[in-house]
């Protein structure tokens, strides 16, 4: 598609497969995703999309295969590293770190992964909360946040790793359609200041008007992957993931 | 902004409560309460140091004793091989203490809460097997110390090793204050509350629980090292006690662990407790207070004293201290 780009992908994916036992939950995926890029990850469940995720942030490690960031092998990095780089996500279930406040759950990011000056991380804090609307919730305890309110937490702490490539895990699941649109725009609005964003994503208008790309997983294998339209359009992918 | 001035007063407090152990060594001629309160102090140093690993970061180590007993008998067998003296006796039980921490943590750290605990207990129950058949520290059967004699200004070897257990609580304070305002505390607070979630917000979890582990296990092994002089006496069945690991638990739980001084107040008040009932009822009756207050905290303050005082305290909230 993008033949005029002259750089490396940010991202490339090769030949990854992860099994569990006698399931394969990945079975050689291969895919590169560009600098800037919008790219949605559709499949139904248990399709492997969370388990590549955690291959791509760290948390599981493949047994075949590789993952390419900027340029360097980071498959045997630990997560920590990977964050360092520049690879953050949210997660599918909120995990906040629950003794905390909601700065402070920002801080831990620019403390360890984004190195900068002390006396600035506060403000860069208090920037992605605002920006995330939730400045007027800085002080306020993790475990008081409403559902929203923690799936924009957990980007915001992602945010606050100061990622090259942002992955997003279902971070709309059980919202109202009012608060999908609110985050959605979000991410949509940081994928316009270079950041790349991998979206993980169960309601359809959402990835519809979201990705550049679409990429779907059936049973741990790619079974379509292109533009949005014509990914909708796939028979394979209708079957599969629209159960038709 | 006030981060100084706590400082100072933290420091300012630690003077002022050195030197109140100092006068009280020259001033009080009854030896008792120095024998009393050394315990006391004792349980301080080791509700602290047990609270760096134990509460920052959530890891439940069963093996204070294990850590604990390694002081003593590094105490020991340096003191009979050497004479050294007590500060090097105690420098050397931190070293052997942090090393046996980094050690264990390497081996341990990568299992998670109930796991971790079960490998610290039997960590205490091998160390211990192998001094018992150590012939050179005494085996099974215990060994006499010596003291020897007293260094000015002291007037008694009693009143001496309080002075020393005090600084040893302020180095533990200090230390367990350091990490709890540094970046490992905000990491292993992160950690604490959600393993994995620390990892990819950038927290290079192993490492600062190696870290805490081996800080707690110098510690812990430093305030347990002058426990042979004090005692004039070693044997592998008290140096080992499992009541080390339960009263260190016991104490940080009750008295907090989101802030350092949590398992200090825990501290003091069971530990004067205890020293109490000896006194008036019977040792028997210390376990069992332990354990009521530890069922009574956990059912009705899980957060300890501190998070009696106050509510939702937080280990950052607003000004650090």
């Amino acid at each position: 598609m993008n033949t005029a780009a002259a750089d490396a992908p940010l991202l490339q994916v090769g030949t990854l497969t992860r099994t569990f036992g006698g399931f394969t939950a990945l079975d050689n995926i291969s895919v590169d995703i560009r600098k800037g890029e919008r790219f949605g990850l559709i499949g139904p469940n248990g399709s492997g999309k969370t388990t590549l995720i955690n291959c791509i942030s760290g948390a599981l490690k493949p047994q075949v295969g590789s993952v390419v960031f900027c340029g360097e092998d980071i498959t045997q990095l630990p997560p920590h590293l990977r964050a360092r780089r520049g690879i953050a996500r949210s997660f599918q279930i909120p995990r906040p770190f629950r003794s905390m406040t909601v700065l402070e759950n920002l801080m831990v990011g620019l403390d360890f992964a984004a190195a900068g000056p002390a006396a600035a991380e506060e403000e860069i804090a208090m920037s992605i909360l605002t920006r995330m609307g939730l400045a007027s919730k800085a002080g306020a305890a993790s475990d008081t946040l409403s559902q929203v309110e923690l799936r924009k937490m957990e980007l915001a702490r992602a945010m606050a790793v100061r990622p090259k490539l942002l992955i997003s895990d279902e971070a709309m699941a059980g919202l109202s359609s009012s608060e999908v649109d609110e985050v959605l725009d979000l991410l949509i609005s940081l994928g316009e200041e270079d950041i790349t964003i991998i979206m993980i994503e169960h309601i359809m208008q959402a990835v519809m008007r979201f990705s550049e790309r679409v990429m779907c997983l059936d049973a741990g294998k790619i079974i379509a992957l292109g533009a949005p339209g014509e990914v909708m359009a796939n028979k394979r992918v209708q079957e599969a993931y629209l159960g038709t | 902004m006030n981060k100084r001035s706590h400082s100072i007063a933290f420091w300012a407090a630690v003077a002022v409560f050195l030197v109140a152990v100092l006068s009280m060594t020259q001033i009080v001629r009854n030896e008792y309460p120095f024998f009393a309160g050394y315990v006391i102090l004792q349980f301080i140093a080791l509700a602290v140091a047990w609270s760096i690993l134990g509460g920052y970061a959530g890891y439940v180590n069963f093996g204070t004793n294990a850590f604990f007993g390694v002081g003593v008998y590094t105490a020991v067998a340096l003191f009979k091989a050497t004479g050294a003296p007590l500060v090097v006796q105690i420098a050397a039980a931190a070293v052997v203490g942090m090393t046996l921490g980094f050690g264990v943590g390497l081996l341990t750290l990568r299992m998670r809460g109930i796991f971790f605990s079960i490998a610290t207990i039997a960590l205490a129950i091998i160390i211990e097997t192998f001094v018992m058949n150590w012939r050179f520290v005494g085996g099974a059967a215990g060994i006499q110390i010596q003291r020897p004699p007293v260094m000015a200004p002291f007037d008694s070897y009693v009143k001496m090793l309080f002075f020393v257990q005090a600084v040893l609580v302020v180095i533990a304070i200090a230390i367990a204050r350091y990490v709890q305002n540094s970046r490992i505390g905000r990491g292993l607070q992160a950690l604490r509350d959600d393993e994995l979630a620390a990892e990819c917000t950038g927290v290079p979890t192993l490492k600062l629980k190696l870290i805490a582990c081996m800080i707690s296990g110098a510690l812990i092994s430093a305030a347990g090292a002058p426990a042979a002089m004090y005692l004039q006496y070693a044997d592998p069945s008290s140096a080992f006690n499992l009541s080390y690991s339960v009263s260190a638990l016991a104490m940080a739980l009750i008295g907090g662990t989101a802030h350092w001084i949590g398992p200090v107040l825990g501290a003091i008040l069971l530990g004067s407790t205890q020293q109490l009932l000896a006194v008036t009822i019977s040792s028997e009756v210390n376990v069992l207070v332990l354990g009521i207050m530890l069922v009574l905290f956990v059912v009705g303050a899980p957060k300890g004293i501190i998070g009696l005082l106050r509510p939702r305290y937080r280990l950052r909230a607003g000004g650090k201290q």
